[in-house]
């Protein structure tokens, strides 16, 4: 089966090594992403003014066309999930600017789609006891701290992802390859997103908490599933170095680079050269490359 | 007096053996009136008898309770049916036919003169229920020193002969032989005029509130287990000392409203007593440990009761440091709880490294009220509190004629109004049986 994919712009540009790892995962584990034709920006950000329906066309336009292509379209990326996700679940449910949207955009999407992160199709769709058959490194474990982030989370009655407060799905994958993954209380929480750009100290200060109290349960690499939450937790290190002299470094991966690598993936093919800390040294102290 | 001579019967059943219950049974016993007293549980008294302090006169409260509790085991008019349900209710008001279910307890109540050696010497111990989970119970136990009537129970589901067919202690440790482990449920058939239901109320279990954790960190705990570790007769014998670590907290956190006062996620009703007990609690903590530093998160404080509003000046001026704002996040950090609010007077966050937090959690019915509202044939609402007849002119009656409500199984109330209720209840059944004279 393939699936419909939706990149997003960060993934063409400075998360290359998020697309390309899942593209060649997808293909190691019989299915493919076949990305939606002339994509646009999903918008970035969810609207938060109940009236803003301009904002709302992106998401939407992105929906009606793949609605065209098939029935699921997958992402990779948290932020343009929880916008297309979101989009969906009220395209759903409110007929009135369901009718507005569609006669503006002269199309006639009904929120029929259904919308799934690429880590859900891993679950729903192939299986992780299947994964866990096609694993040919399992990652010997590993202690890894999955970062849900609040994107994937949030709100819960639209996005119904996982449990808000205590997700698994992360950790069941993680298993999935052999890793161990470790639970730390800073999993759900905000990684400062766009404070990076007004306020960077405020994100710096968020990626700090976030980082050292994932070390501190023992986690020797910390998993994304979005890039700006790996900018802002991996590139911002060094300034968490400057602002924190007790900190140490710890590398952040997206979860299809630790799929590649128990896939048995060639390393050079995973981008660890976009990777701020460089992870080889600890991938090679574990013998998983 | 029995039945008149047109077949009304002027004996009245009260289901629930609480402050409600007891309240209700006495009034309508001294009327001169016969009372069976149904209670689940294998002693009467309550809740209000895991409560440490009342407010706002901070009394003892199983003192205050245990005379009205003896009262009632002695009184000639009440007839205990403990550790007993009531299974089925036909008739109408005068007539009413009513099946009772009398829990096997294992042990022959005849008897057994509640000397208490078989709970002494039961190897099998266990989280014991009435201390909320934080203290060991027995095996064969009854609820409290003071229980009435003070006869032991047998929970098959911890007592070893039950699980593993041997041990047998309680069995040749008892000097009168009481203890039967054929003991089977028995179905017995009464007839009454007129019921009060009090069943009480259950606390929303802390295992709902994922943002608190799902009940998983130790130290994390609700009202009444509060109550526990302030009681003399509590697992601590009234130290308060955490459920973790046994270690005294220093840094407490009272969070007011979890679970009320929430229509998108929780109850959107008010509990009523959650603003009182969380003041005393933070008294009665601050009355053991001095040096303990007290945060209460609130979102209005409701103190509409005489002397309520007194009580909460006193205690806001005893250092206790009162937050408006909600918590948004409790996790465990270390030994510590972080505890991550909001302060909306100063528009400020709030982290507070807490060694304990204490969740007022909502007042909720119990479970089986449906069931047992469906016996009686009387409507709930949609929280599963019991309705009345009409909310302002008729608070005690239901829409069944003979069968009236008393307490929190209403709607949450502190104890002063309960008693009222139950008052009011006894009075109405008091009328009704006058009525047929």
């Amino acid at each position: 089966m393939n699936y419909l994919y939706f990149p997003g712009c960060t993934l063409y540009t400075k998360a290359k090594n998020f697309d390309q790892t899942a593209r060649n995962c997808s293909l190691l584990l019989g299915f493919e992403l076949i990305e939606l034709p002339n994509w646009t920006c999903c918008g970035a950000t969810f609207p938060l003014a109940t009236d803003n329906l301009m904002a709302l066309l992106p998401p939407a336009r992105i929906l009606a066309r793949a609605k065209e292509q098939g029935e699921i379209l997958t992402t990779l990326c948290a932020i343009c999930f929880n916008v297309i996700k979101r989009t969906n679940h009220l395209l759903q449910r409110d007929g009135e600017k369901r009718e507005k949207i569609n006669e503006f955009m002269e199309m006639n999407y009904l929120g029929d789609l259904k919308v799934l992160h690429y880590l859900e199709i891993l679950k729903q769709e192939i299986g992780f006891s299947t994964i866990k058959d096609k694993v040919k490194k399992p990652l010997n474990e590993l202690q890894a701290a999955p970062y849900y982030g609040c994107m994937l989370l949030r709100p819960f009655e639209e996005m119904g992802f996982d449990d808000k407060e205590r997700p698994t799905l992360f950790e069941e994958f993680l298993e999935s390859l052999g890793a161990k993954p470790v639970d730390f209380p800073y999993k759900i929480e905000c990684c400062g997103s766009f404070q990076s750009v007004g306020s960077p100290e405020v994100a710096t200060e968020c990626a700090y908490r976030i980082l050292t109290s994932a070390m501190k349960q023992g986690a020797e690499v910390v998993v994304s599933t979005c890039p700006l939450c790996t900018f802002n937790l991996d590139q911002k290190q060094s300034d968490i170095l400057k602002a924190h002299l007790d900190f140490k470094t710890i590398p952040v991966l997206y979860f299809t680079q630790l799929l590649g690598v128990a896939m048995g993936l060639d390393p050079r093919t995973l981008g660890f050269e976009q990777n701020a800390v460089d992870p080889i040294p600890l991938l090679k102290r574990k013998g998983l490359v | 007096m029995g039945s008149s001579g047109n077949g009304f019967i002027k004996k009245a059943m009260v289901i629930g053996g609480g402050i409600a219950g007891i309240t209700a049974s006495i009034d309508i016993g001294n009327a001169g009136y016969n009372v069976l007293l149904v209670e689940k549980l294998p002693s009467i008294g309550g809740r209000m008898l895991q409560l440490s302090e009342t407010f706002p006169t901070l009394d003892c409260a199983q003192c205050t309770l245990t005379p009205k509790t003896v009262e009632t085991g002695q009184h000639p008019r009440i007839q205990l049916h403990t550790y007993s349900e009531v299974v089925r209710v036909e008739g109408q008001a005068g007539n009413f036919i009513v099946q009772i279910r009398k829990k096997a307890s294992y042990v022959d109540w005849e008897k057994c003169t509640g000397c208490g050696l078989c709970q002494q010497k039961c190897p099998s111990k266990y989280p014991s229920e009435f201390d909320r989970g934080m203290g060991l119970g027995k095996a064969i136990y009854t609820l409290s020193p003071q229980a009435v009537p003070n006869k032991p129970v047998i929970n098959t589901s911890h007592c070893r002969y039950f699980l593993e067919k041997k041990c047998r202690v309680c069995e040749k440790i008892c000097p009168v032989g009481a203890i039967n482990y054929q003991q089977e449920d028995r179905i017995i058939e009464e007839k009454v005029g007129a019921i009060i239901v009090a069943t009480g109320f259950d606390l929303m279990p802390i295992e709902r509130f994922g943002e608190y954790g799902y009940g998983e960190i130790p130290d994390v705990i609700d009202g009444l287990s509060f109550e526990r570790l302030n009681s003399a007769s509590g697992p601590t014998n009234g130290e308060i000392r955490r459920p973790s670590d046994g270690k005294v907290p220093k840094e407490v956190v009272f969070i007011q409203c979890t679970g009320s006062r929430d229509p998108e996620r929780y109850m959107p009703y008010c509990s009523r007593v959650c603003c009182m007990y969380t003041a005393k609690h933070a008294r009665l903590y601050k009355h053991k440990v001095h040096e303990g530093q007290v945060y209460i998160f609130y979102m209005d404080i409701r103190s509409t009761g005489k002397g309520y509003e007194e009580f909460i000046q006193q205690t806001m001026e005893e250092g206790i440091l009162y937050l408006r704002g909600r918590v948004s996040r409790i996790f465990r950090d270390g030994e510590k709880i972080a505890v991550w609010g909001v302060d909306t007077l100063t528009g400020k966050k709030v982290e507070v490294l807490a060694d304990l937090v204490v969740l007022a959690t909502a007042i909720i019915p119990h479970q089986e009220v449906k069931a047992l509202a469906q016996i009686l044939g009387i409507p709930i609402d949609l929280y599963g509190f019991l309705t009345e007849a009409d909310r302002k002119l008729k608070p005690v009656e239901t829409n069944r004629e003979g069968i009236y409500l008393a307490g929190c199984v209403q709607g949450p109330k502190d104890i002063a109004d309960t008693v009222a209720h139950a008052n009011a209840a006894a009075s109405k059944v008091q009328s009704l049986f006058a009525r047929y004279s």
